[in-house]
């Protein structure tokens, strides 16, 4: 490709491009990204091309596989154009229907449409599904339809305009005036208003600054920013080098966690192409500005997700906070300023710069502006990423686009912000998400994970879960966090094992004050989080754990049981043929009995049971009933003539 | 240099530039309790006993303050009901791991610490890191590191560097406030059957 020396010739390049590209051309878009590829879009993508081959039709027909466009449940997904026909859970022997469908432009494949829960009415436009309806999808906006490993295609969707705007059109001041006015607020974690933290940075004296994206994204079952960088990597490097003309580096760095390998491969890629075009490296569109880039792979520490770790391990050493009561803005690599935002507050960037801060300001409350990417994981109906305008509430979130709680079971908590975020009760779906209002009712929004959990969920269970998490992921160096963390796990695990003792609660109190108090870094600060917003919310289920050793949401597998109820069971062989453990007694016509001590209550029993006999009683702080007399347990069935 | 005035604990103390608040307090002769902290080597922040307590602008809060800077006007309290609770429960943490400490011990009584509150555990170490600070800023041998982390966190000789560099050395032992370097070291020299002789000009 050659180079692009002037905006001039950035606009003739792009027209070049759309002057190939007709809207109305018939084509399809499948779904590449992550999720999708592991439901087998790979597999999906070949059977389309050859099929396309076979026909003759691959000049006429295009298949673009791009990054990740949300709707992961369903996955993988495939639309069609100019029509925009969404097909959802597509394999690869539907390549043959689809592509006669949107090449000859006959009806629509109705087993591949949404279903509509309920009426199962069938919807196949994209934008009515009621999980896509609701969202406002500006940062994701051009996830769908572009291919990630192609510049053209981010040219092609006026891609590095912003960039340009800035490089001939704006001073450096300019751009920090903008982002600041747009009020834009880091989107990793902190909610530090991005553009004071650029001025700091602009400011600050040094010999060199930096500027690095943070994708060292690591909260479980969060993916927001591996799908940005995987599925539109030019966004975050136009983001990227504008933050550099803003703050005056010539450097940056991207620290990508290795466990991302289709997100390295295609920043990698992009990073090597933009160079080629010009729009990266030296004399950027020929305006004098120069700017490098590098990959940095990390190995996966949930600490260097922290700024002055990932800093630390950008240096070459081991990855661990250290004391920053100076900005890293002022004095962060090699003591130098340095710009460190997360992935997704880069991708905001170009959208400030091209739309103005005004637009962005459109959607938000008073302290979050724009929208902002969710991952909606857990028990929900929906679950994939969200892009929707702050402010809007956790119950449209949760019900509206996320399709509520599946099973007919009832929502209990939705957990945000991440392992040191909090849960928020059903009491509080009302909330408007905001990084303020999630901070007030004991949680936070820190990247955007948002794990919904329903009344089978034990709190005290969820709180030990994620202190696990922290224990191990914490680093060591630091008594509060290392031995802090440490105690709060072994009395959690005593807790829900039925060890819990008066006093435990005043305990993880004052070991929760001592870590919120003294860390070193967030990450301990944070730490005691998921206790205190589940002491906040369920009290009682500690209190029922700890004094009746009852765990209410019967999830603990210490404190529950399993029995079949001798009144019910018609001696199915159901359970006894599942039972992993063996632990079940019975026969053709003798009623089952389950064997507490071979019992692993793994509750297989309980979910393969028919319903219509419904015999498997799980209970939880009561003595399970004596076994069925030997003699009792011959079911006589009535013959079939009678 | 320009001095910086701040209040410690009522008084006002004159800082040199780039002093830590634990620096400004020594040269008043005002004690707070430290047990990660060695004056030869870059302040660390790891123990966290050196809590403090700082106003600035009306903020409150509480830094660690082997590391903080020393700033004009800044009040700072080295003691305060929250101050000792915070150190009280540390201590607490740290004694489950070396009861027989005798710095430990002594910050117990200071502040009221039970030896027993928590399960007594496998390790000695305290996690100072002073023996892998020294080794790696003074001695420039790295011969001692840590390895793993989180609560599994230890230290550890690299038998290969221990073995050329250790046997002359050992400053690092009587910086260490429990029994675990030496434990850590008998382990690491069990491991090599003979002391081999070092050579001269084999040091790195």
């Amino acid at each position: 490709m050659s180079r692009i020396g002037s905006p001039a010739e950035l606009e003739e390049f792009r027209k070049g491009i759309a002057a190939t590209r007709d809207p109305a051309k018939v084509g399809v878009t499948l779904c590449c990204g992550s999720a999708c590829l592991a439901s087998g879009s790979a597999e999906v993508a070949v059977s389309v091309e050859a099929e396309l081959k076979e026909r003759g039709l691959d000049a006429h027909v295009q298949l673009r596989k791009t990054g990740c466009r949300g709707f992961c449940e369903r996955g993988p997904v495939l639309v069609t154009h100019p029509d925009e026909v969404c097909y959802l859970q597509v394999e690869p022997g539907d390549a043959s229907e689809i592509v006669t469908q949107s090449a000859n432009g006959q009806a629509v494949i109705d087993r591949l449409l949404y279903a509509e829960p309920g009426t199962g009415a069938r919807i196949p436009k994209e934008s009515d599904i009621p999980f896509y309806k609701h969202q406002v999808r500006r940062v994701f906006g051009s996830n769908g339809s572009i291919d990630p490993k192609s510049i053209e295609d981010y040219l092609a969707v006026g891609g590095y305009s912003a960039l340009e705007k800035v490089l001939f059109r704006m001073t450096s001041d300019e751009v920090v005036e903008e982002v600041k006015r747009s009020k834009l607020r880091g989107r990793g974690g902190g909610g530090f208003p991005t553009g004071r933290k650029w001025e700091e940075s602009r400011k600050a004296p040094g010999d060199a600054k930096y500027v690095i994206v943070n994708a060292d994204e690591g909260d479980p079952g969060a993916y927001m920013d591996r799908s940005l960088l995987e599925g539109n990597p030019h966004l975050v490097l136009e983001g990227l080098t504008i933050g550099a003309y803003a703050v005056g580096a010539h450097e940056g760095f991207i620290y990508v966690r290795q466990e991302y390998p289709l997100a390295v491969e295609n920043v990698m890629l992009a990073i090597k192409t933009a160079k080629e075009c010009g729009l990266l490296g030296k004399d950027i569109l020929g305006s004098g500005f120069d700017f490098t880039v590098t990959v940095h792979q990390g190995a996966g520490a949930f600490v260097c997700g922290e700024s002055s770790a990932l800093m630390t391990a950008l240096e070459g050493r081991v990855g661990e906070p250290r004391p920053k009561y100076i900005h890293t803005a002022v004095k962060g690599v090699w003591d130098q300023p340095s710009v460190l935002n997360n992935v997704e507050t880069w991708a905001n960037v170009p959208l400030i710069v091209n739309q103005g801060a005004d637009w962005f300001g459109e959607f938000g409350t008073e302290g979050s502006k724009g929208t902002k990417i969710f991952s909606l994981v857990g028990k929900i109906t929906n679950t994939g990423l969200v892009e929707v305008p702050m402010g809007m509430t956790l119950q449209d979130i949760i019900f509206k686009i996320g399709g509520g709680i599946p099973g007919g079971r009832k929502f209990k908590a939705v957990q945000t912000g991440g392992p040191s975020g909090g849960c928020i009760p059903e009491a509080l779906l009302g909330l408007e998400v905001g990084f303020d209002e999630l901070t007030e009712a004991g949680s936070m929004m820190g990247s955007g994970g948002m794990i919904v959990m329903d009344e089978d969920t034990c709190m005290v269970d969820v709180a030990r879960y994620f202190l696990d998490f922290l224990a191990d992921e914490s680093c060591g160096k630091c008594a509060p966090c290392r031995e802090g963390t440490g105690q709060m796990l072994r009395i959690l695990t005593d807790i829900t094992e039925g060890r819990g003792t008066e006093g435990d609660l005043e305990l993880l109190e004052e070991l929760s004050e001592v870590a919120k108090e003294a860390s070193l870094c967030a990450l301990g600060k944070s730490a005691p989080n998921p206790f205190l917003s589940t002491l906040r919310y369920f009290r009682d289920e500690y209190e029922t754990h700890i004094a009746e050793k009852r765990c209410p949401a019967r999830s603990c597998k210490e404190l529950i049981a399993f029995h079949i109820d001798p009144a019910a069971c018609r001696a199915c062989m159901t359970c006894l043929k599942n039972c992993p453990a063996d632990a079940i007694d019975g026969g053709k016509n003798r009623i089952h009995v389950i064997d507490q001590d071979a019992c692993t209550k793994c509750g297989t029993c309980f979910e393969v049971c028919p319903p219509r006999y419904g015999a498997v009683r799980k209970t939880s702080g009561e003595p399970v009933p004596a076994p069925i007399l030997e003699d009792e347990r011959i079911i006589v069935r009535k013959s079939k003539e009678s | 240099m320009s001095a910086t005035l701040l209040q410690i604990d009522g008084k006002q103390v004159e800082a040199q530039e780039g002093m830590t608040l634990l620096e400004a307090a020594q040269t008043a002769g005002i004690r707070i309790p430290t047990l990660c902290h060695h004056e030869k080597l870059e302040p660390y922040g790891g123990c966290r006993v050196c809590m403090v307590e700082i106003e600035k602008r009306g903020w409150s809060k509480l830094v660690a303050a082997c590391v903080y800077p020393a700033e004009s006007d800044l009040v700072v309290r080295t003691r305060s009901e929250k101050i000792d609770r915070i150190r009280k429960t540390i201590v607490e943490l740290l004694l489950a791991h070396a009861p027989d400490s005798p710095e430990l011990l002594a910050l117990a009584r200071e502040y009221g610490a039970n030896k027993d509150r928590f399960e007594a555990q496998a390790s000695f170490c305290v996690q100072c890191g002073l023996c892998v600070r020294y080794c790696a800023e003074i001695k420039k041998a790295d011969a001692v590191g840590f390895l793993d982390r989180g609560t599994r966190r230890e230290i550890s000789f690299i038998p290969e560097l221990a073995a050329t560099v250790c046997w002359d050395c050992k400053e690092c032992f009587s910086l260490c406030p429990t029994s675990a370097l030496q434990a850590a070291y008998v382990l690491t020299t069990a491991l090599v059957p003979h002391p081999p002789q070092v050579e001269a000009g084999s040091e790195r």
